[in-house]
């Protein structure tokens, strides 16, 4: 029975990387979407190479935080809208464990390529190099809490009229923490302070909306497929 | 739990209740107003603009308050299935977001004379924006949907997931501003307070509550009558018929 | 004999009575043809019994337990044939199948899998993406989906939309080769279903006569006279 729940797991993780990867033109949109919008801010604050540098941890998240908002209305409702979600609402394995293994899928198709494109960013702006290990180490903790968190907003919107306007408006003041922890991180590092409390309290968040996204979204997928 | 869930006595009760504390609202809004505005001592630094503060803290206080009852009424709705729990939940949001609203102009009154401009990113101002970013999801969400019950439901979860995160971003917004704004913001209420400036804020809370109280009742009245005509409605198109324009008596 | 059973069950839909004071027993072996018009809850029952809509009145009961006890163990033993296929269109027909298979448990022998298709005559089909697939092929693979994992009630909504004869015949074999097994199957239909000695439930029967929103509703003591 165990190994069958974990198989069943791995395999809704196995089906979401592989549906991800044949159409790789919606996850490459994203990261496209994080450069291009990093890329776009000089423009608008000049190209002074200290203020860049001074607000580049900020920009990086932000985009970050913009692009996986962009990324949340995959997560669920193609599975909505072809009747998948509710098969697997009446599968053996509990819908919070679905959840938990569509956000991983969703993680790993949105905020691990992030993390790989935000050197870029990095550079345009500046970035203190030594910073930049910690910049990755604050999206690698902070960026499966906005899959998360989203989950549940992406969740709550199905079957709602303008669901996908709706998700920024549900899911942008439940991230504020993490963003703000996230760059304040980044920005101890280059004052030189301690950048463990940051990281604890992100870690922090990440324990929290591990079990506790997932059975919320649960929840309302159960009302969605009523 | 489900004694008022029989509509009919709501609705009886309501009748009761409303004159009272219509007039409980009224008498505490005029006691705090009058006591505030003319009785109350100017403060020794800010003058006459600390009057403010007898609308602007009790918006707040009816701010937290009203998003506390729409999280317990939600809890209420999703575990029994009460059906006025959720109707109080969604009559309550665009309340709450009115007395948050009134908490965000006021402060931003008073900050005016106090910063010389009218937005500053302290600290107790930047929560309370939040919270209205949360009862516009709220209100938003409860409103998106055909079916008006899937709404409220989808809403009450939203509700209790905000409620639990209410406590963090308030401790992340107080961490944010302390890192970048280092004590140097003139507090929006001095540490001590003086007994002539707390009743009439004590005052202004009471009607305020009942003024929330008195609106929820005739809010909750009209949801349930439209809840009512839609349900007739719906069954009339089930049998083929179509409806008339609806009457109130939804005796059709 | 174990009895799959529904006393008493009302269903409502947002705020309309879909139907009340419904009856049923399902033993094993048997089947349930769910008749009526459009609207009179067929595809209400299916999900009530599903499990996915939770009845506003009344209770299921498996063997005399009541299914709100073990929702899990319910879903373990239960397929469910929605109106929608489910079926994704950049994996291969094979792709979806196993994907179905391996989440009620397992992953599928190969040969199971293989006869699934075959039963509904889309082995030569098994590696195309779904997406270049007929609706009826698409149906197909839907329904294939009930032979490629083992599960003792099978709860289909219009299993027989949009195919053609021969699959029509390969469905009436499968639901006899079920039943044959001591499976039950609860099928609602339009058009003739192939199902001999199923009991006919009709709806229609059942329609609420009430209009409240509420169950316990009671309006006698409103005050409607003040109302304009």
């Amino acid at each position: 029975m165990e190994r069958d729940s974990v198989k069943a797991f791995l395999g809704i993780v196995g089906r979401d990387l592989r549906l991800a990867l044949r159409q790789r033109a919606d996850a490459l949109m994203v990261v496209l979407f994080f450069v291009l919008t990093g890329a776009l801010f000089p423009f608008g604050l000049g190209p002074e190479p200290n203020l860049l540098a001074r607000i580049a941890p900020g920009i990086i998240w932000v985009t970050a935080l913009l692009a996986v908002l962009l990324s949340l209305e995959r997560l669920f409702l193609a599975d909505y809208e072809d009747g998948a979600l509710e098969l697997m609402a009446l599968s053996p394995l509990p819908l919070s464990a679905i959840v938990l293994a569509k956000a991983l899928a969703h993680w790993l198709t949105t905020g691990l390529p992030l993390m790989a494109a935000a050197p870029l960013i990095a550079l345009l702006y500046n970035l203190d190099e030594a910073a930049l290990p910690l910049t990755l180490a604050t999206l690698a903790l902070g960026t499966p809490s906005l899959t998360l968190i989203g989950a549940v907003g992406a969740a709550l919107s199905l079957g709602a009229r303008r669901g996908g306007a709706l998700i920024p408006l549900l899911v942008l003041p439940l991230t504020i923490p993490v963003l703000i922890f996230g760059v304040g991180a980044i920005d101890a590092e280059l004052a030189g302070l301690s950048t463990k409390p940051h990281l604890l309290l992100l870690g922090a968040i990440l324990v929290l909306a591990l079990p506790f996204a997932p059975i919320a979204a649960a929840a309302a997928i159960r009302q969605a497929v009523e | 739990m489900h004694r008022f869930a029989n509509p009919g006595r709501f609705l009886r009760l309501a009748r009761v209740l409303l004159p009272w504390f219509a007039v409980a609202s009224v008498l505490g809004i005029g006691i705090g107003l009058g006591l505030g505005l003319f009785v109350a001592p100017p403060d020794y630094q800010q003058g006459d603009t600390v009057r403010i503060m007898y609308v602007h803290v009790p918006s707040a206080w009816m701010a937290l308050f009203v998003y506390t009852n729409i999280a317990i009424a939600s809890a209420v709705a999703l575990i029994w299935r009460h059906p006025l729990a959720d109707l109080a939940a969604k009559a309550s949001a665009p309340l709450g977001a009115g007395f948050t609203f009134l908490a965000l102009i006021t402060g931003s009154l008073w900050g005016k004379p106090m910063w010389g401009t009218y937005w500053v990113w302290d600290a107790r101002l930047t929560s309370v924006l939040v919270l209205f970013f949360l009862y516009l999801g709220h209100i938003a969400l409860s409103s998106a949907f055909d079916d008006p019950q899937r709404g409220r439901r989808a809403a009450a979860i939203l509700a209790l997931v905000g409620f639990v995160n209410v406590p963090i971003i308030k401790f992340s917004v107080d961490w944010w501003n302390t890192l970048h704004q280092p004590a140097s913001v003139i507090r929006l209420d001095g540490p001590t307070i003086h007994p002539d400036m707390l009743w009439p804020l004590i005052a202004m809370a009471l009607g305020f509550t009942f003024y929330y109280l008195s609106l929820l009742l005739v809010r909750l009245r009209s949801e349930l009558l439209e809840s009512r005509i839609r349900a007739l409605e719906s069954s009339m198109v089930a049998e083929g018929r179509a409806p008339r324009l609806a009457t109130a008596g939804g005796e059709a | 004999m174990s009895l799959f059973e529904g006393r008493g069950l009302a269903c409502r839909r947002g705020e309309r009575w879909v139907f009340a004071a419904l009856d049923f027993a399902l033993p094993a072996g048997g089947a349930l043809l769910l008749t009526g018009p459009n609207g009179s809850g067929k595809s209400s029952l299916l999900r009530v019994m599903a499990g996915l809509l939770p009845p506003a009145e009344g209770s299921l009961l498996w063997d005399g337990a009541p299914l709100r006890a073990e929702p899990e163990g319910h879903r373990r033993r239960l397929h469910f044939l929605g109106h929608q296929d489910a079926v994704k269109p950049v994996l291969s027909a094979r792709e979806n199948l196993a994907f179905w298979a391996a989440l009620r448990g397992g992953a599928a022998a190969a040969e199971t899998l293989e006869r699934a298709l075959a039963a509904f005559r889309l082995e030569a089909l098994a590696e195309v993406p779904a997406r270049l697939l007929s609706a009826g092929q698409k149906r197909r693979l839907a329904l294939s989906r009930l032979l490629a994992s083992p599960a003792e009630l099978w709860l289909l909504d219009e299993p027989s939309v949009g195919l053609d004869r021969a699959s029509d015949r390969a469905l009436a074999e499968a639901l006899a080769a079920h039943r044959a097994g001591g499976g039950r199957i609860v099928a609602s239909s339009h058009v003739p279903l192939e199902l001999p000695g199923a009991e006919t439930l009709d709806l229609d029967a059942f329609a609420a006569t009430s209009a409240e929103p509420w169950p316990d509703a009671d309006w006698s003591e409103a005050p409607w006279s003040e109302i304009p």
